[in-house]
């Protein structure tokens, strides 16, 4: 008989272990995904929603919404990697370098989150507009400078908004990387240089790789960034999608491109799960 | 409590609707507080409570009633009035599109009890069997009479009201007098945001009016959806959008700290820049533009029926819609109300325009917001 068996459980006992896990798996995953590729292959109602069919027209019709893949594709790894630059100096410092503040600026990092998000990008609006940093830079003497509604101002934006997630991941896998292995490198004739780079970086790869994920997943679907502090001009693929469901209404594209997106993600994600394994890889055998 | 004289508070009121002072500093101002709505009522500020929804206190309707509504519509202290005098506490949604709406609608577990749509949307409503009609006898302030047709025959369907009008406006534009030449027409808009006036100029995100005013400057209909017409608009459109603050239905902020400063608008938008800030002119396009009215409906998945019906009487009251103008600075339609406002008000041309500025305007057609091609011009547009 099967294995369970060996752990005593009958039939009705195994199935009723599985049934939870079962049930979310189905209900929050399965069932919402099943729906997205219903829709996707319908058509919109004369006064928009979805009317039942089956055509692949709207994935042949992606391309009316290039510029918004062509946006999100250009600003969510860039601004992944603005949060790492920053993030990694930062938590670097929470982790080895502080004792005795440590709890007290970690608190600092997280209390953005108890104020909504919507509120703090609108602060920015503030911080960005004529009467903000730019008539301040005026006041020192440069010249007036247009902030708010740029590219510019949707990478501030992001890379505010998403830092905290970046700078915990490797936070917590700096803090729990054994000391002795960067006295033992030093020890062995590796300046503060080599060690960073040869030690401590392949050992946070952990946390840099859950970082950035959580970072560009997030940011892949990010509209509010861009509306608020773009001005509306600039369009991500959130955006198109804000609009087809709630502007448009037209809900079958706009599930034909959410699950083009997740698709997208799914290969730029595994790209990037490859890329970092054959760095970890070289990282291994030059280290033997 | 501090003793206070009714011109006192008439002049803090006052202030406090001009934005000159917070809201919290008003009530420390005239020692009000949280009795305010009391003592308001005493001083004949919350007549409705007495009359027309002294009924509906006497009812239990519930402890909350919420409202979907547009932004800067509503003055909040009648709410408070109203959740004083009925114990009813209104939730209020603000939502930037009509589409929005309808979507959230559509989509079920709205949650709303009323809901402020514009006359174009309602027959989509009813077809879509979204909203059911009014049961004018819960509505005791609202009498047909007393507006003008063309304001309420959208909210009659098949000779059954499903909707009582709220306020009605236009679609104009809004410029700063100090950066940008005075005006008269769509054409000089969008030629100035291309000239002069480039990057300081903010379109709606909104299809129905960003769309229609650009085919206006070509003098073709607000509501076209011809293809060579929508394919000048939209050339026009893209053309300008490099030189364009932003593209938002949001535009107050950005004209308001300078950082803006020329923008379409819609009347109480206008009324509220122009009261702060005198420079702010808000002119009607000569080649005509869009006339709207906004309704009040119940969705058929209203919850707290009786409370949706007790707050549309209440705001319906003249005396409580009178203060609604007065905060909002959109016209109500409705001559009981206009008899209250000040004589100046009526005089004021963004409000009340002059009758051949007003005839030439269109009403927004229904085809045209649901019109499948002009929301992928839109779409086009915003990702150019």
């Amino acid at each position: 008989m099967s294995s369970i068996n060996l752990i005593g459980g009958s039939r009705m006992t195994r199935f009723l272990m599985l049934l939870p896990a079962t049930l979310w798996f189905v209900i929050l995953l399965l069932l919402p995904i099943a729906a997205i590729v219903v829709f996707s292959v319908g058509e919109r109602g004369p006064a928009g929603g979805f009317v039942p069919a089956f055509t692949l027209e709207h994935y042949g019709n992606l391309g009316a919404r290039w510029a918004a893949f062509k946006n999100t594709l250009t600003l969510a790894p860039l601004g992944t990697f603005g949060c790492l630059i920053i993030a990694y100096p930062l938590a670097y410092f929470l982790a080895i370098h502080t004792s005795r503040w440590k709890s007290f600026l970690l608190t600092l990092v997280i209390i953005p989150f108890w104020t909504s998000f919507l509120i703090r990008t609108y602060a920015w609006i503030y911080i960005l507009g004529g009467k903000g940093l730019p008539s301040f830079l005026e006041f020192l003497g440069f010249d007036y400078m247009r902030m708010l509604n740029t590219p510019g101002a949707i990478t501030v934006g992001i890379i505010y908004g998403y830092l905290p997630l970046m700078v915990f991941p490797i936070y917590v896998t700096l803090e729990r990387l054994d000391k002795r292995l960067l006295e033992a490198s030093h020890d062995l004739g590796a300046g503060k240089i080599a060690t960073f780079f040869r030690v401590t970086i392949p050992l946070s790869l952990p946390g840099i790789i859950t970082g950035s994920m959580l970072v560009f997943i997030l940011l892949m679907g990010e509209f509010l960034i861009p509306a608020i502090l773009g001005g509306g001009k600039v369009f991500f693929v959130g955006n198109a999608l804000v609009d087809l469901f709630l502007q448009s209404r037209n809900w079958p594209f706009g599930a034909a491109i959410a699950m083009s997106l997740v698709v997208l993600m799914l290969i730029t994600i595994g790209v990037y799960l490859k890329l970092v394994g054959r760095f970890h890889d070289k990282q291994a055998l030059s280290a033997m | 409590m501090k003793d206070i004289d009714r011109k006192t508070f008439a002049k803090e009121l006052e202030r406090l609707r001009k934005g000159s002072i917070s809201r919290r500093d008003f009530l420390n101002r005239t020692g009000l507080g949280f009795a305010t709505a009391v003592m308001a009522s005493g001083m004949g500020i919350g007549s409705g409570l007495l009359s027309g929804t002294a009924h509906a206190a006497a009812k239990n309707i519930g402890d909350r009633v919420s409202l979907a509504t547009w932004p800067n519509y509503h003055d909040t202290m009648n709410f408070d009035a109203f959740a004083k005098a009925t114990g009813a506490s209104v939730q209020v949604n603000v939502f930037g599109s009509n589409e929005e709406m309808l979507a959230k609608l559509q989509a079920g577990g709205s949650g709303w009890d009323v809901f402020v749509p514009t006359n174009y949307t309602i027959t989509t409503y009813t077809d879509l069997d979204l909203i059911e009609p009014l049961d004018l006898s819960k509505i005791p302030n609202f009498k047909a009479d007393s507006y003008e047709k063309r304001f309420m025959e959208p909210g009659i369907v098949d000779g059954k009201v499903y909707a009582v009008p709220k306020n009605w406006g236009t679609t104009g534009i809004v410029f700063n007098s100090k950066r940008i030449k005075a005006m008269t027409s769509w054409k000089e808009f969008f030629d100035v945001t291309q000239g002069y006036g480039s990057g300081g100029t903010i379109v709606h995100d909104y299809q129905l009016t960003t769309i229609g005013n650009a085919l206006k400057s070509f003098g073709y209909s607000f509501n076209s959806v011809d293809e060579k017409e929508l394919a000048d608009a939209e050339k026009l459109l893209i053309d300008c959008k490099p030189h364009l603050y932003a593209i938002t239905s949001d535009y107050q902020p950005a004209l308001r700290n300078g950082d803006a400063w020329m923008s379409m608008c819609w009347t109480g938008d206008g009324s509220q820049l122009h009261r702060d800030m005198p420079e702010m002119q808000y002119i009607l396009g000569k080649e005509g533009g869009e006339l709207w009215s906004d309704f009040f409906a119940i969705p058929k998945s209203a919850e707290n029926k009786e409370a949706a019906y007790a707050l549309i009487n209440y705001l319906l009251d003249p005396k409580v819609n009178e203060r609604e103008v007065l905060a909002h600075g959109y016209p109500s339609g409705d001559n009981r109300v206009d008899a209250l406002l000040p004589p100046e008000m009526l005089k004021d041309p963004i409000m009340y325009p002059a009758a051949e500025l007003l005839n030439a305007l269109e009403f927004g057609a229904a085809a045209t917001l649901v019109d499948p091609n002009r929301a992928e011009l839109m779409a086009r547009f915003k990702s150019a």
